[in-house]
């Protein structure tokens, strides 16, 4: 990482698959040189001694919540799918998951 | 209809107008509708603007009135940054992606101002998903700053900010993630507050990076803002972060003398890059303070440059998890021609999405990825835990911190939107209060070249007590805040 850094296409390709996001080949070139640039400037940190340091997830302390298990309103069926973009009855509409 | 004098009009006042029946709230709305229609073409603050809603929201809140049952926000036409939820209104996040949802429930903050029967005149424009600092990044809308309209607003929040500013309502709620209420504020000439990472509810709140966003007031006030906080702040079960502390009284613990309150200049907010007439106007704002009778001394926060590159390893990250869900199938906008359902997903993200938020989707992927997650994620978590601690030092012995809330004054549209590097220097001094989760405020220190400077505090955990006074007591002290655009 103290050296620039030099993604390749390969990278910004396996990227786009992973994260969905489809991408002609200049658009993955043009990313190749953004996200370089940016991961560049973020060497920065390579100076900092963490040793023994602890990460930091949130700044407060988070203790996980509960509550107890009783019946509550929520959200009709009908109102959780108002948005839904292909809706069949009570049901999302997608395209086959195995073909 | 009677006619009201809206550009110079707070929270404070209009409660003293409505409570004496002096003005109806109907009457109040209208004239703000009524500039709403008359200046949008100029500023473009709005996304939506909710004139029936409004409309019958006053009304409520006349009835109310007329009761004597009101509370300090009742009746108050305000604006929502539009990645607020707020039922059967679109919540749009000034994303493609989003342009067309309608939430069918409200954030917790939206109940909370629907309880006291404010107005909300509509929602504010931002950065696609609140990623960027100068609302450029909208898909929607183009805002312009009130005071230079060739000029930005600032942002994510820059509907908020310019919305307050051109006076198109009395308050605005943002959110702030990197800066995205205080540096608008500075550039717009408001007063925008981050409040302590878990003290309001983000619930209802579109998340971008959730151990950073916060939501927080935009106003023409330090007194308003504090009224706001007051109004929104506080425990909410829905929000596993949510902080579950007393308030305290916000507003009757402002006070204009400062003797002997401990005040520490970080030298490490006065750097190359800031502009001469930024780095005077906080110089000038030093001495108000010294004048007032503060303690003030210089501070040394060494671990600040590294909070940049902090933020935009995990802000991206996170962003990459909480926009994972935006794939076409559930809500929001679906590329429905694909052959294959994972053609679908992917073509509705590539479409939907604007090249920042893309930019910070593949950025997060890549440094949460195997191979790279200890030298990019977990390092910068670790450089979080050592920023976090230094502002925890500082503050066993100053009261609060004063530095610039911007190095710059609004910059020109389309000056620094090709070079994402230049843009995310506007944060530099806004982020490192989100790393370390403590609260902050920017009120108007000053005008360069006839544009606003933003003089900012920031307080420890949970100390917006003292970050009001400093704030109410420079903001006495000087007129900053009673300058206004001639939009």
């Amino acid at each position: 990482m103290s050296e620039l850094t030099d993604l390749s296409i390969e990278e910004i390709r396996q990227i786009s698959v992973l994260t969905r996001i489809a991408m002609t080949e200049d658009e993955l070139d043009v990313m190749r040189t953004q996200m370089s640039n940016i991961l560049d400037s973020v060497a920065i940190l390579n100076e900092v001694d963490t040793e023994g340091v602890e990460p930091t997830g949130h700044s407060v302390n988070i203790k996980s919540v509960m509550r107890e298990d009783k019946r509550q309103d929520s959200l009709t069926q009908d109102e959780t799918l108002l948005n839904a973009p292909q809706r069949d009855g009570s049901f999302i509409r997608i395209k086959a998951v195995l073909e | 209809m009677k006619s009201v004098n809206l550009e110079t009009i707070t929270i404070a006042e209009a409660r003293r107008l409505l409570d004496n029946k002096e003005v109806s709230a109907l009457e109040l709305t209208k004239n703000y509708l009524e500039r709403i229609k008359t200046f949008e073409k100029n500023i473009d603050a709005y996304v939506t603007v909710t004139e029936d809603r409004a409309l019958e929201d006053a009304n409520l809140a006349d009835k109310r009135i007329g009761e004597g049952t009101q509370t300090n926000l009742t009746g108050i036409p305000m604006q929502l940054k539009d990645n607020i939820c707020y039922s059967g209104i679109p919540t749009t996040c000034s994303s493609k992606m989003l342009e067309n949802f309608v939430p069918p429930y409200d954030a917790s903050i939206s109940t909370y101002l629907k309880n006291e029967n404010s107005v909300l005149l509509g929602k504010g424009n931002l950065d696609e998903f609140a990623m960027g600092s100068s609302t450029e990044n909208s898909a929607l809308k183009l805002t312009k700053n009130p005071w230079d309209t060739s000029r930005v607003p600032g942002g994510s929040s820059g509907g908020p900010a310019a919305a307050v500013a051109a006076s198109e309502c009395v308050f605005s709620l943002g959110s702030d993630t990197g800066g995205s209420i205080r540096q608008p504020a500075s550039l717009c000439g408001v007063v925008g507050m981050k409040p302590t990472y878990g003290l309001v509810s983000r619930f209802g709140l579109v998340a971008f990076a959730s151990s950073l966003d916060q939501i927080g007031p935009l106003t023409k006030s330090v007194e308003d803002s504090a009224l706001v906080l007051q109004s929104i702040a506080g425990y909410d079960s829905r929000d596993s972060t949510s902080l579950d502390v007393k308030i305290p009284d916000y507003v009757s613990n402002l006070t204009t003398d400062l003797k002997g309150f401990r005040i520490g200049i970080p030298k490490e907010y006065f750097i190359e890059g800031i502009s001469s007439g930024v780095e005077k106007s906080i110089l000038d704002a030093i001495e108000v303070l010294k004048g007032l009778g503060a303690d003030v001394k210089e501070v040394s926060l060494p671990h600040t440059k590294y909070a940049l590159a902090v933020y935009y390893i995990i802000a991206p990250s996170e962003a990459s998890a909480n926009l994972a869900r935006y794939d076409g199938v559930k809500y929001g906008f679906s590329e429905k021609n694909a052959e294959t359902m994972w053609a679908g997903f992917e073509n509705t993200r590539s479409n939907g999405f604007g090249p920042e938020v893309k930019r910070r989707i593949m950025l997060g992927a890549y440094a949460l990825s195997a191979g790279y997650y200890d030298a990019y994620y977990l390092k910068a978590q670790k450089v979080r835990t050592l920023i976090r601690q230094e502002f925890e030092d500082v503050f066993k012995n100053v009261d609060v911190l004063a530095m610039p809330t911007s190095p710059t004054t609004a910059f020109k549209i389309g000056d620094k939107i090709d070079d994402p590097l230049q843009m995310y220097l506007n944060d530099i001094f806004t982020i490192p209060a989100n790393i370390a989760g403590i609260p902050g405020i920017s009120i108007p220190a000053g005008l360069v070249d006839g544009l606003p400077v933003g003089l900012q505090f920031m307080a420890g955990t949970l100390q917006e007590t003292n970050l009001f006074k400093a704030a109410y007591a420079y903001e006495q002290a000087t007129d900053w805040h009673n300058q206004t655009p001639s939009v």
